[in-house]
């Protein structure tokens, strides 16, 4: 069968099954998620997906993949990104940071053998994570609206145009000309990226009082934080400061400030 | 399909796998004890800077020679915490600030009940991944503040001993009783800033009092789950 019939079939069962997300009766008032009621179904809806599908396959490449192939597996995929990598450095106006870009590629296809051992970032190239979506953000794009794409997850509406053009222009992996090889690459990259994440579950769903705030405000926060490279500048909130009569001052409700 | 979904897990997964590294640093001063020169008990004289690397350096020590608190010992790490890390943290600073305006309309004795479940809350979560940071190692990144600065932040790095270094960076107000952190940050996502909607969501719906039985609730919830792996 055709894989997307496949996948459809597989979707049409997860979404039959189960009851349907629960939303907050004051969805939507925050100002980075006016679409959260949406949201909230697809995050409910993506987390089906998960469980049934997604997980049982990362965990089942977890348990039985060693960690030293896993380790190279995922440098690699990363090797290629230093291509990404390069061309937004350049397009954020970042000629250096290019650079050392491509040298990473350079020595860690060769010495680094193809990528499996991240050798550029033992010689003191750092390894950078970059983007189409975050170079909008240096040009001066606010994120706009939180959005949660079907199967990929939280996102922006600046990350969700960045998505589509770092898909189309600057992924390696989409000028592999060989379909199946290309569809094979794409599996093994994300389920190497699922296996990652699950140490992390279990964690989220204990310190969150509600996992959905909980993930959207950090994907946010670690956005913005990628954006400046580790050094945004600071928000103040005039909550913040202590309040220097508690007991005597009745409650002013304020708007919270939007970002 | 799957393609484009790498950088964004990424991140995600390394937020969640590496937070308990920060959080054990604020709660797990307890390597005074095993205290070497850099020990925190000095640490009131120094630096924002040199404080947060002796915490992190003993707490790291700390879990290295200690089995219980490897293997999560609640109780343990409870302990510790209350005896030695609180002259270096201001939790009830951090829950002001996470619970944000709200804070105003807490009685005293709600705002010390909020402090004691989110503390244990933090505590509790984070105990659980103690052991996988057996092989970290601190760094400091550069600092830089004014010595008149009341309020700065410490940057530093962990360096696993696989995989990328991990940015956690920490906000520290000085205090009559020397610095104190009362915010930290792993890879750029602050921890205040995280529970603020959160919080603020729980207070819109049931006031002060929903949100201290929400943290009780949760707490209870995590005191009963059987303990996994």
């Amino acid at each position: 069968m055709h894989f997307g019939l496949r996948l459809l079939a597989v979707v049409t069962v997860i979404v039959g099954t189960g009851a349907c997300a629960t939303i907050p009766p004051d969805a939507g008032s925050n100002p980075v998620d006016p679409f959260e009621r949406y949201n909230r179904h697809m995050t409910e809806f993506n987390d089906r997906v998960d469980r049934a599908v997604l997980k049982p396959v990362a965990q089942a490449y977890a348990n039985n993949v060693p960690d030293p192939v896993r380790d190279c597996v995922g440098n690699i995929f990363r090797n290629v990104a230093d291509v990404p990598n390069a061309v937004n450095h350049l397009l954020q106006g970042r000629p250096a940071s290019a650079v050392s870009d491509i040298c990473r590629l350079v020595i860690n296809t060769t010495v680094g053998v193809l990528g499996c051992f991240d050798v550029a970032s033992k010689a003191g190239l750092e390894k950078s994570e970059e983007d189409f979506g975050q170079t909008l953000g240096r040009w001066g794009a606010g994120p706009g609206p939180y959005f949660v794409w079907p199967f990929l997850g939280p996102s922006t509406v600046r990350d969700a145009i960045g998505r589509v053009v770092d898909f189309f222009n600057v992924d390696p992996l989409y000028y592999i000309d060989s379909v199946p090889t290309r569809n094979v690459l794409y599996g093994i990259r994300f389920i190497d990226t699922r296996a990652g994440l699950i140490p992390a579950e279990k964690l989220i769903e204990g310190a969150a009082l509600d996992r959905y705030q909980f993930i959207r405000d950090a994907f946010l926060q670690r956005r913005r934080n990628l954006i400046y490279d580790g050094n945004p500048p600071r928000e103040r909130e005039p909550d913040e400061e202590p309040d220097p009569n508690p007991a005597t001052v009745p409650d002013q409700p304020k708007a919270e400030p939007t970002r | 399909m799957p393609s484009v979904t790498m950088s964004n897990t990424m991140k995600m997964k390394r937020i969640g796998a590496v937070a308990a590294i920060a959080v054990l640093a604020l709660t797990g001063a307890q390597a005074q004890g095993t205290a070497s020169a850099n020990a925190p008990a000095s640490a009131a004289a120094q630096g924002p800077d040199e404080l947060v690397r002796a915490l992190s350096n003993d707490v790291l020590d700390a879990i290295k020679k200690d089995q219980a608190l490897q293997s999560g010992d609640l109780n343990r790490l409870n302990a510790l915490v209350d005896e030695k890390i609180l002259p270096y943290v201001n939790f009830e600073k951090m829950t002001q600030l996470a619970v944000g305006r709200g804070w105003r309309q807490a009685t005293p004795e709600q705002r010390s009940r909020l402090t004691k479940e989110f503390r244990a809350l933090l505590v509790r979560t984070y105990s659980g991944a103690v052991s996988t940071v057996k092989d970290h190692q601190v760094q400091l990144r550069p600092f830089r503040a004014q010595p008149t600065d009341t309020d700065v932040m410490v940057r530093t790095q962990v360096v696993p001993s696989r995989g990328d270094p991990i940015q956690i960076d920490y906000r520290l107000e000085k205090t009559d009783a020397g610095w104190k952190i009362y915010d930290v940050s792993v890879l750029g996502v602050w921890l205040v800033e995280n529970y603020k909607s959160q919080f603020a969501s729980e207070i819109s719906q049931g006031g002060v009092d929903g949100l201290i039985k929400s943290l009780a609730d949760r707490n209870r919830q995590l005191a009963e789950a059987p303990k996994k792996s």
